[in-house]
């Protein structure tokens, strides 16, 4: 799992680091129908996250987007740079993580990126 | 099913993101997304598509009188070839719909009237007007465009030396590569701007030819997202958020456009008895988040308002709103929490509008 980038079907990624400890954030696809970011609403370190539940929102200009969990566990630490600068989600997706989660104790259904590639088709 | 306009198919060819809008399928924002088409009417130019706006022509020898008894705002002292804002209100004061009036002459005049109270407006217009008065609803024969922003003129000048010169007037017959226009020097941008309008046939010509000339001064294709943070930031009301059947025209804060000392006109007696105990601001967001509409608003932890727009700014770099708050907390400076899904973010009252642009 290590290293590898995985999916949720409503456009989350999560990358692990280990076993018990990933990184989040939304995808490219994403980014892309939700057009210029102007605001990421994230948790705090401490706050419990449960996989398949709403952490995070995301602001466009237009509309307002919940960020669902891929993992159970406890938020780490939180990218502060999004605060101020949320267009980073907007310049590279995978770069701009939205929180770290550490104690992951449970998973929700991961598509890898070939699946989740094939999702985005057959969506369209 | 959404209505298409004379335009449609270019908003598509140009991948326009087309969205269901008060009854036509419009572009919410191009490939260039609503920051950048924002920045363009800021600084050079943009384009948009208004053929969805309604337009109704009243004609007739008791037109003037009309006009004075539909509207708020006062037609008597007006001259040809200019152009009026005016909430138009039912009894109680509630406002029906807010438009702009085109004085053709004494006895004609066009309403430019939101898309979607176009058939409420003609039905009301047409129930309430009294003696030798035609009243017709022209807006299905016609294309609309604004040309919006710093260099508007420089395009316009490119295909046309006949130019309205003052704000709020317009030139009829102008012909621009043949195309018969009405252009009007007004908009919804708070930019110096131009609306232009033109049979149906005609409209994807103009629109083309509009893009092509204004190509070299920076102009793009702009959509409803960039039109609705360019209005906000203007601080200009839209119906349905800033104003409704329950809101009048002076609890909106729109005192210029009602005429409380003409002699009578339809919701005179209802806004007087309504008064205006909560008064439409400016709401700068201080704290992290962006309050949009149907906000609470709070003073010293007391409900005192409601938010009925907002956005993050792209021009000014931080979240603003419009509110209605009761008229003792509306001093400017004041400072309230605004309540975005459970979490409240601290936020000051603030002057109208936002932006001014510098001339």
């Amino acid at each position: 799992m290590k290293g590898k980038r995985f999916y949720l079907k409503t456009h989350e990624w999560v990358e692990f680091i280990d076993e018990k400890t990933a990184r989040i954030g939304i995808s490219d696809f994403a980014q892309q129908e939700l057009g210029d970011i102007v605001f990421v609403n994230l948790p705090e370190v401490g706050d419990d996250v449960v996989a398949g539940e709403g952490f995070a929102e995301v602001e466009s200009v237009k509309s307002i987007s919940e960020v669902y969990s891929p993992v159970t566990g406890v938020v780490k630490s939180v990218n502060e740079k999004l605060q101020d600068n949320p267009e980073l989600v907007n310049e590279d997706a995978y770069d701009a993580w939205f929180v770290e989660v550490g104690d992951i104790s449970a998973k929700e259904e991961l598509l890898t990126e070939e699946e989740y590639n094939e999702f985005l088709e057959s969506e369209n | 099913m959404e209505k298409k306009t004379p335009i449609y198919d270019r908003h598509v060819e140009l991948k326009g993101r087309m969205v269901p809008f008060a009854g036509y399928m419009l572009p919410v924002q191009y490939e260039t997304g609503v920051i950048t088409e924002h920045n363009a009417v800021r600084n050079t130019c943009g384009l948009f598509d208004v053929s969805h706006m309604g337009q109704i022509v009243i004609q007739g020898s008791d037109a003037l009188e009309n006009m004075n008894m539909l509207l708020t705002n006062s037609f008597t002292n007006m001259s040809d070839g200019r152009a009026r804002y005016s909430p138009m209100c039912n009894p109680e004061g509630g406002t029906i719909d807010d438009l702009i009036v085109f004085r053709i002459s004494k006895d004609k005049y066009l309403l430019g009237v939101n898309a979607a109270n176009r058939d409420k407006d003609f039905d009301w217009i047409k129930g309430n007007v009294k003696g030798n008065v035609e009243v017709i609803d022209i807006s299905d024969d016609i294309a609309q465009v604004a040309l919006q922003g710093p260099n508007s003129y420089d395009i316009l000048r490119k295909l046309t030396n006949n130019i309205p010169e003052k704000y709020y007037s317009f030139l009829e017959n102008v012909a621009i590569d043949g195309i018969n226009c009405f252009v009007s020097k007004t908009g919804y941008t708070g930019e110096l701007g131009y609306e232009i309008s033109c049979s149906k046939e005609d409209g994807v010509r103009l629109w083309n030819l509009l893009l092509d000339t204004g190509r070299d001064f920076g102009l793009i294709p702009c959509g409803l997202g960039a039109r609705d943070t360019l209005r906000l930031e203007a601080g200009m009301p839209l119906y349905g958020h800033e104003l409704s059947e329950d809101i009048s025209p002076l609890e909106a804060s729109l005192d210029f456009a009602v005429k409380m000392d003409k002699e009578d006109f339809i919701g005179k007696e209802g806004i007087r008895k309504k008064g205006a105990n909560r008064r439409r601001v400016g709401l700068r967001i201080t704290g992290r988040g962006i309050a949009r509409e149907n906000c609470d608003v709070f003073v010293d932890g007391k409900k005192v308002g409601l938010t009925t727009s907002g956005t993050h700014s792209p021009t000014l770099g931080y979240p603003i709103a419009m509110a209605l708050v009761d008229k003792d907390h509306t001093e400017t400076g004041t400072e309230v929490v605004v309540s975005v899904r459970g979490r409240e973010i601290p936020a000051v009252i603030c002057d109208l509008p936002f932006y001014t642009r510098v001339k």
